[in-house]
């Protein structure tokens, strides 16, 4: 399916449907993508399962999403920031469930996901509580736990630019979980600074082809 | 004139830049590091500029630069404690699976990590207190503790209240298992050995007093 261009972050969110698993990029705010999680809150799913690095920070972004009770758990490596207050007050009410994954794992639990992959054997955590009651192989002597994949009904990510025919590039660090989640949802979503002609990105340089890519939105505050 | 790079204070205990100076003195040329979260990240500042050392960032990035300046910051460029930093020449971004792969694949040098407990078998505990009221976070620190070829850990060889860290047995939940290769601290440098822990350097201090104090046998350098 060729991909929708999107004339706002409304449009792009409008189909997703109460208790979905959401793969939400970004590493603290660098390629989160503020305006889709905005279009989220506004569309109204809620039960949601969100797979994200972080847990929300400050009063914006995932934090806002959190804060609205629309959130029923959390995956993420590490949801306790300086500026967490939102997820800590959620959690330690009860309000919130928390599987913490290993940063490591998270992407490549994704990956799995993405590239087909039915699960995968991974020394990262063997023997300490967040490997307890996973099976586990020995291989050429090192301990292995079996990991299974992540896999999202939506992604809602941040790049840099994407032409029309869904191709991403990112910019430096904000590139982080964007390429791996793009690939490990049923429906793609990318929120965007730039779209550009088809033609007018370089084929060497594209990061996220187009075949992953569903929908492509240009932030509001640039369009 | 008789000049020597004498890097090494003997007085002790070190100060926190003192035990960085050390760990960047044990930096080869050319290595590919990780620096943790926190107070490894000083290592950074003694660094030779004509080192080498290409620094590795979970984020995905390699050849960081230092944090940047005013004038500087990009809200795209961050490093694993998103604190903004500045790239150098031959920098590469990458996105998440592959930066650990990194890890786990073995092509990471160093990484520094800080420590609530190290154990005499080289076991690392330094992501969760274990206490009830705890939200647990976990990071790259799993990831890293595993993937690195050799790992340095990086804190004071007692807590406030005068209790070791260098333990017979980690009683805080493990990161990783006999992971540490070293234990740079402000009373010592340690190798964590086959044999047992072997002491490189005191400072202030000898290696009977430390055995008495953290109530283990110590093996003396083995030059």
């Amino acid at each position: 399916m060729s991909m929708q261009l999107c004339d706002h972050a409304d449009e792009a969110v409008a189909d997703v449907e109460d208790g979905s698993t959401v793969l939400v990029g970004g590493f603290g705010m660098a390629g989160m993508p503020v305006e889709l999680i905005d279009a989220l809150i506004r569309q109204g799913a809620t039960d949601l399962t969100v797979v994200s690095n972080n847990a929300g920070n400050g009063d914006t972004g995932l934090a806002a999403l959190l804060a609205k009770g629309r959130v029923r758990k959390v995956v993420c490596s590490f949801p306790r920031q300086a500026d967490s207050y939102v997820f800590d007050e959620l959690y330690r009410a009860g309000k919130i469930d928390l599987e913490v994954v290993p940063q490591g794992n998270l992407a490549e639990r994704m990956r799995a996901a993405g590239a087909g992959i039915g699960a995968f054997y991974c020394p990262t955590g063997a023997g300490t509580l967040l490997a307890e009651g996973k099976e586990t192989r020995v291989i050429d002597g090192r301990t292995y736990v079996l990991e299974y994949p992540i896999k999202g009904d939506v992604a809602l990510i941040g790049a840099h630019r994407a032409d029309r025919m869904g191709n991403l590039v990112y910019r430096k660090t904000a590139r982080n979980f964007g390429p791996v989640m793009a690939t490990a949802a049923t429906t793609v979503i990318a929120q965007v600074r730039e779209v550009v002609d088809t033609g007018a990105l370089d084929p060497e340089a594209v990061v996220t082809p187009g075949i992953f890519v569903d929908r492509v939105v240009q932030e509001a505050d640039r369009a | 004139m008789n000049q020597t790079s004498q890097l090494t204070p003997v007085q002790g205990p070190l100060g926190k830049n003192d035990i960085a100076a050390l760990i960047a003195r044990d930096i080869p040329q050319g290595a590919f590091v990780n620096l943790g979260i926190g107070q490894p990240t000083l290592v950074a500042d003694h660094l030779p500029a004509d080192s080498g050392v290409v620094l590795h960032t979970e984020n995905g990035m390699l050849n960081m630069g230092p944090a940047a300046r005013d004038g500087q910051v990009d809200p795209d460029l961050t490093n694993a404690g998103k604190v903004p930093v500045t790239e150098l020449p031959g920098a590469a971004y990458f996105h998440h699976a592959d930066s650990f792969a990194m890890m786990r694949g073995g092509h990471l040098d160093i990484c520094v990590l800080g420590a609530f407990q190290v154990s005499t078998a080289g076991d690392l505990a330094n992501w969760h207190t274990g206490a009830p009221d705890a939200i647990p976070a976990v990071g790259g620190a799993m990831d890293l503790a595993i993937g690195a070829k050799q790992v340095f850990v990086m804190m004071t060889l007692f807590t406030k209240d005068g209790t070791p860290k260098l333990v017979p047995e980690c009683s805080y939940p493990l990161t990783g298992l006999g992971c540490v290769d070293r234990v740079y601290t402000d009373l010592a440098v340690f190798d964590i050995t086959a044999e047992g822990i072997s002491v490189r350097e005191t400072f202030g201090t000898t290696v009977d007093d430390l055995a008495t104090r953290l109530n283990l046998p110590l093996l003396p350098a083995t030059g």
